[in-house]
């Protein structure tokens, strides 16, 4: 059948052209004058002249805007020479929606005669000198070739070639019945090591011997879809094996531990159980309705709603391609929230990059660029957060080196539910129902490969395991799972995400037992095996128990929403889960062994000394240093504004966002958290969100980073008036190599101090996450571990959004108030304390909140009291005078309002602080509520637009400048 | 009666929740309709006093943004979209609902020849090249548009878009827009003066600072801005520093109190 090929392109310049070329420059083609953007599409069918024409116009272009041209596409030879154009399409496998929509639509258009269609894109390059130049003549496409690796396509997805590319369409879906057996029974312990190597299976030897040993027991070897299964389930991301393991502890041997290891018991089983359950165990309060056991935690909302809060990470999956990897973890995490019954109302995001500006030649082999990784993952975060319909509320963006070939990409979901609609609780003949999209041999693997250390092989061998989401069939799923649940339709649901099918369906029957059968699963193209079927990770896929009788009303629902139903087996009650192809079993395993048979891990941790930051920075006590100090943290990379960012996400979406993530009178001032109240509810209660994360501390000291994020995440919330008691907080642990002891002691570490902080603060930990492993191989042979990076995610309740503080200044004349003691500080370099006053502060400051008494109000943190107060003028434009006094002398320790003392107080990064903006006739009322606690009045709001700090006295416009740079 | 509404539910439409919010709380009568139903004839257009074509991301922007439903506008429900707007009912298009209307013919309309079954005038990519989600201020104009006639004071509320920016391919076009009074609503500063084309007053460089635009009969408007996500007085950006809030109600409003009439 004759294939055609179509170009569009703008009759201006594309829109998307500039973003390459800026793209482009700064990855240092510093020849390349302009990059202009065109669309192919490929369409195979019987076509006319006049059927091409119509086609061309009327489905795929702008006529207002564009144009088109057509000619009958012919292979020919991949690389024309000496070309300057760049053609990329998708590889064959990878979801390509327009392309399905082309030709629904041609069809729709009456135009039957269209078969199959593809999509690519085309770039036409200029480059400086021109390419007539004939002793360049080589040059161009030299360059083309260079451009195309570093930026225009990815080899995880997609193909390119110089001059003409050769589309791959997507085929006709049928499987493939080989099964594999493994003999493991009679090999040597070296021979099981090497299995699970080949098979990519992150399986240690006492797991391979459980699995040998089960299967000796049973008289026979394992199916390849057997084996993939256990090494699925038994996998890191799935069993958090590392966070259940066993661990000997012991202390550094060199130094003192300021005495922190008596506080160790020899050995700590299961990190989970000893520290962050026992936590919520401890603070028990009634408002937790569900605590580390589902998809997500939930506590009560109101008397009518539960809420549902869970983070998750998409680490890997971004280094290799940063649009599918966090496209698919954004749509992962809400499924995890549409996996407790509860409609998606918030997205977080908090990622962590490299630097943007490093040097392009100093990155280790098969790493892609920060500054790629980041414009990725934004545009994958934007592309499914905008198009599903979810507000993304709250986030951070933090660089540091240790990110570059592990960037952390942590995505989190807000769902509400009305009360007791959710169900656990599958029956012996219920059916197995899949929701949504259809399965390829995407993600394969994706649980085990998350589980690894990645080289600079990992993008092309474990490419299949990373694909684009397709956020319309998600808000399907959406629109059908939240009116079944009201229905009552369904006895279990669970998502598939990591495993697929295996993990989800194997879940649900870990109780009872199913009987499956993989022909019935629908496939995107042929040539998938029995396992890969079973394991595939294609996204947008749910599981749900349905009894028979409702099957009808469920398939009325998907009908509507255009979503696919599938009925895959039944529930049994025989306790086995038993998986068919084509009605021969092809895994049959006991459901005791699968999810209890793991032998624990045992692991050992060496619980270091704390470091100190080496870095020097002690600041001059001069006036011309504190002003060049601010404005030098106000313009680096980790505190300026991140607008640009946070405006390509859609945060009004659903109409909820009652504090918006850029808050004050430009709207160019960053919000302390998020207050939402979700559509539907009645009253005025809402829903607060922050994060705390502070690597840099990580670093140095992991048990008191997770004090310092545990209250940075409650501070925030408090700040826009959350109640303190009522917040609950998730976890998200981002390590290195958990084999290695001193990693391990760091995990112990600061596992230990979120119990602590935790349990101080009655703040009960609902749901958490780890993912470990976060190293890079460099060709070098160097490995690149990331910081100990924890994530603290915080959900509050808000009594009454239209009481709701932000933290720009109101009005000149108003008193400011440091809230809570800046501790004195032994020195710069070490990790601060949390006050023990810290929980009676919030409460205070909560009550003044609500009494009506605080205009603004802002947390201290990177930059310390300096930057508050500045990003406080910022979103007031307004003016203010600080006189330190007493605030000095008590953390620089040195008596007297010195310079120096003054300076100290200014940039020293504590917990337990923040400003606090009071009318001048509610100050006593607000003094009042602060008796016994630490509270001190330092400055004045002013009319005149200038920031008057320590003898130094900063215009704002400077402020605004340093802090958003051109970004309006 | 309350006047009743029909809010259309396509592939991938995400602000049908909001829009009917803001029609509940300006006094109609919402009620959900996905394509597929109307398609199967479960519900009828003619049954309803007001047509609603919400925000989204309907078929995910494929081949452009509301392009692929102005084709099943077009294919499926030509006939009886024809006959609701002639019937003078009113109808609203926003962002995706408006980018919908637009590519399908609907709006501007008027005598217009459709350039190959497309409309003279688009929606293209913001001049920013890039997806935005912030407040603006619009003013209403049009005496002639059901929703926007009589409002004097000026609205804020939302935009989220990557195509919002409203461009023809003939001046006349644009001039004969001006002078039948189909300009509904226009970006302009917060104090109210015009944006003249600045960014990010005019947020995507529309002509005109082009935020809106009706039929010539003015029952049907199309707008790129989230009226409906302004409709609480928490809702405001500024509500913290004493702003009421609550401006997008008063549009619903008005094309609530017109639906009664008709």
């Amino acid at each position: 059948m004759p294939i055609f090929r179509f170009v569009v392109q703008f009759r201006q310049s594309d829109p998307r052209s500039g973003g390459y070329l800026k793209d482009a420059l700064a990855l240092g083609f510093n020849d390349l004058r302009r990059i202009e953007c065109q669309d192919l599409y490929f369409i195979e069918g019987q076509l006319s002249q006049d059927d091409l024409q119509q086609l061309a116009l009327e489905l795929l272009t702008n006529p207002v805007t564009q144009t088109a041209e057509y000619s009958i596409f012919e292979t020919r030879p991949a690389a024309i020479e000496n070309s300057n154009i760049v053609e990329v399409a998708l590889r064959p496998g990878v979801t390509d929606p327009v392309a399905h929509e082309i030709v629904r639509a041609a069809r729709e258009l009456g135009f039957e005669g269209v078969h199959r269609a593809a999509t690519g894109l085309r770039f036409l390059l200029e480059f400086d000198p021109p390419a007539a130049d004939t002793r360049l003549s080589a040059s161009p496409s030299a360059l083309a070739e260079k451009l195309a690796r570093q930026l225009l396509a990815n080899n995880v997805i997609q193909h390119w070639a110089i001059g003409e590319i050769t589309p791959s369409f997507p085929e006709e879906a049928a499987s493939v019945g080989s099964v594999e057996i493994l003999p493991v029974r009679q090999i040597t312990d070296n021979q099981l090591l090497d299995l699970s190597t080949d098979r990519r299976a992150a399986l240690d030897l006492a797991e391979m011997q459980a699995i040998q040993a089960y299967f000796r027991a049973e008289g026979r070897d394992p199916t390849d879809i057997e084996f993939e299964t256990l090494a699925q389930t038994w996998s890191e991301h799935c069993t958090h094996k590392t966070f259940k393991a066993r661990v000997a502890i012991s202390n550094s041997a060199i130094g003192n531990y300021q005495s922190q290891t008596t506080n160790y018991p020899p050995e700590v089983n299961s990190i989970i159980k000893t520290y962050l359950k026992s936590a919520t165990d401890t603070i028990a309060v009634p408002w937790v309705r569900s605590a580390f056991v589902d998809n997500a935690g939930i506590i009560d909302f109101d008397d009518e709603f539960e809420i549902s809060f869970k983070v998750e990470t998409h680490n890997h999956p971004s280094a290799i391609e940063p649009f599918g990897g966090a496209n698919t973890g954004v749509g992962g995490v809400i499924r995890d929230v549409l996996g407790v019954s509860a409609k998606p109302i918030a997205a977080t995001d908090v990622l962590c990059f490299g630097p943007q500006d490093l040097d392009p030649n100093s990155l280790p082999e098969g790493v892609l660029h920060p500054r790629r990784i980041q414009s990725g993952v934004v545009a994958g975060i934007q592309d499914y957060g905008n198009k599903i319909g979810v507000p993304t509320v709250n986030g951070a963006i933090l660089y540091d080196e240790g990110f570059t070939a592990n960037p952390l990409v942590f995505c989190g979901c807000v769902g509400i539910a009305p009360k007791g609609k959710h169900h656990k609780n599958p029956q012996p003949g219920d059916r197995v129902i899949v929701l949504g999209g259809r399965t390829g041999r995407d993600g394969l693997r994706g649980a085990t490969f998350s589980s690894m250390m990645m080289d600079a092989q990992t993008g092309e061998v474990s490419g299949a395991s990373v694909q684009i989401g397709d956020p319309i069939t998600e808000k399907g799923l959406i629109d059908v799972i939240t009116r079944a649940r009201d229905l009552g339709l369904y006895h279990d649901i669970t998502d598939c995400g990591a495993g697929g099918l295996s993990s989800a369906a194997g879940e649900m029957a870990s109780k009872i037992g199913a009987d499956i059968e993989l022909q019935r699963v629908r496939l995107k193209y042929p040539g998938l095996a029995p396992w890969e079927i079973w394991l595939s990770e294609a996204q947008e896929r749910m599981v749900l128990a349905v009894p028979p009788g409702n099957i009808p009303a469920l398939q009325e629902l998907c009908d509507t929403f255009d979503t696919e139903l599938t009925d895959i087996g039944r529930f049994t009650g025989f306790g086995r889960l038993v998986v068919r192809y084509g009605g021969e079993v092809v895994l049959d395993l006991q459901n005791e062994f699968l999810h209890e048979g793991i032998p624990q891990r045992q692991l050992k941790a060496i619980i270091a000394n704390s470091r100190n930051d080496t870095r020097n920075s002690n600041i001059e006590s001069s006036n011309i240093a504190v002003r060049n100090t601010l404005i030098t943290i106000l313009s680096s990379p980790n505190t300026a504004s991140k607008a640009a960012t946070i405006r390509l996400y859609d945060h009004e979406v659903q109409g909820g966002t009652a504090v918006k993530p850029l808050v004050g009178i430009a709207a160019d001032a960053p919000s302390d958290a998020a207050a939402l109240k979700p559509v539907g509810t009645k009253g005025v209660r809402g829903i607060v969100l922050s994060n705390g994360i502070n690597p840099g501390y990580g670093k140095r000291d992991a048990y008191k980073m997770a004090w310092a994020v545990v209250d940075e995440a409650i501070r925030n919330a408090v700040a826009v008036g959350a109640d303190p008691e009522r917040i609950a907080l998730l976890d998200n642990f981002c390590w290195g190599d958990p084999k290695r002891p001193e990693t391990m002691g760091t995990l112990v570490e600061a596992a230990r101090g979120c119990h602590d902080a935790a349990v101080h603060f009655r703040t009960p930990f609902i749901s958490g996450k780890d993912s470990l492993n976060n190293e890079y191989l460099g060709a070098d042979g160097q490995r690149h571990a990331i910081p100990p990076t924890l994530l603290i995610s915080a959900i509050g309740i808000i009594e009454d959004v239209n009481q709701a503080v932000t933290m720009d200044l109101k009005a000149a004349g108003n008193l400011v108030y440091l809230v809570g003691s800046q501790l004195p500080l032994a020195n710069y370099q070490s990790v601060p304390d949390v006050p023990p006053t810290a929980p009676a502060t919030y409460r205070a400051l909560h009550n003044a909140i609500r009494s009506g008494l605080v205009e603004s109000c802002h947390d201290l943190s990177e930059g310390g009291l300096a930057v508050a107060a500045a990003e406080m003028c910022i979103g007031g434009r307004l003016g203010m005078e600080i006189g330190l006094g007493v605030v000095a002398t008590s953390v620089a320790g040195i008596a007297g309002e010195t310079a120096e003392a003054a300076t100290t107080a200014l940039f020293a990064e504590t917990n337990g602080c923040l400003l606090a903006e009071v009318a001048p006739d509610a100050a006593v009322e607000f003094e009042k509520r602060f008796t016994g606690l630490p509270l001190t009045k330092i400055g004045l709001v002013t009319t005149e637009p200038v920031l008057k700090i320590a003898g130094a006295e900063i215009p704002i416009a400077e402020i605004i400048m340093a802090f958003t740079g051109n970004i309006r | 009666m309350k006047p009743t509404a029909i809010i259309l539910q396509a592939y991938g439409t995400n602000r049908d929740l909001d829009v009917a919010e803001a029609l509940t709380l300006a006094g109609a009568d919402p009620v959900f309709a996905p394509l597929n139903e109307l398609r199967a004839g479960r519900k009828r257009l003619s049954d309803f006093q007001m047509l609603i074509v919400p925000g989204g991301f309907s078929y995910a922007d494929a081949l452009g943004a509301g392009k692929l439903l102005a084709l099943d506008l077009a294919s499926y429900f030509a006939d009886e979209i024809a006959a609701f707007v002639a019937s003078g009912k009113p109808v609203i298009g926003i962002c995706n609902g408006f980018q919908a209307l637009v590519k399908a013919g609907i709006l501007p309309g008027g005598n217009w020849e459709l350039v190959n079954g497309n409309s003279p005038a688009t929606l293209t990519f913001n001049q920013q090249g890039h997806f935005e989600c912030r407040w603006v201020t619009l003013q209403p104009i049009s005496q002639k548009c059901v929703w926007t006639q009589g409002l004097d004071e000026s609205i804020s509320c939302p935009i989220a878009h990557g195509e919002g920016n409203f461009q023809a391919n003939h001046q006349l076009l644009i001039t004969n827009l001006v002078s039948n009074d189909q300009i509904a609503l226009t970006y302009t500063y917060p104090d109210g003066s015009p944006a003249d084309g600045a960014y990010p007053a005019n947020p995507n460089g529309s002509m005109l600072d082009i935020a809106g635009i009706c039929n010539p009969a003015g029952n049907v408007l199309g707008l790129m801005p989230h009226p409906e996500n302004h409709i609480h007085p928490w809702q405001h950006p500024l509500h913290t520093r004493g702003e009421r809030g609550g401006s997008g109600l008063a549009l619903f409003e008005n094309g609530v109190k017109y639906a009664a009439q008709v």
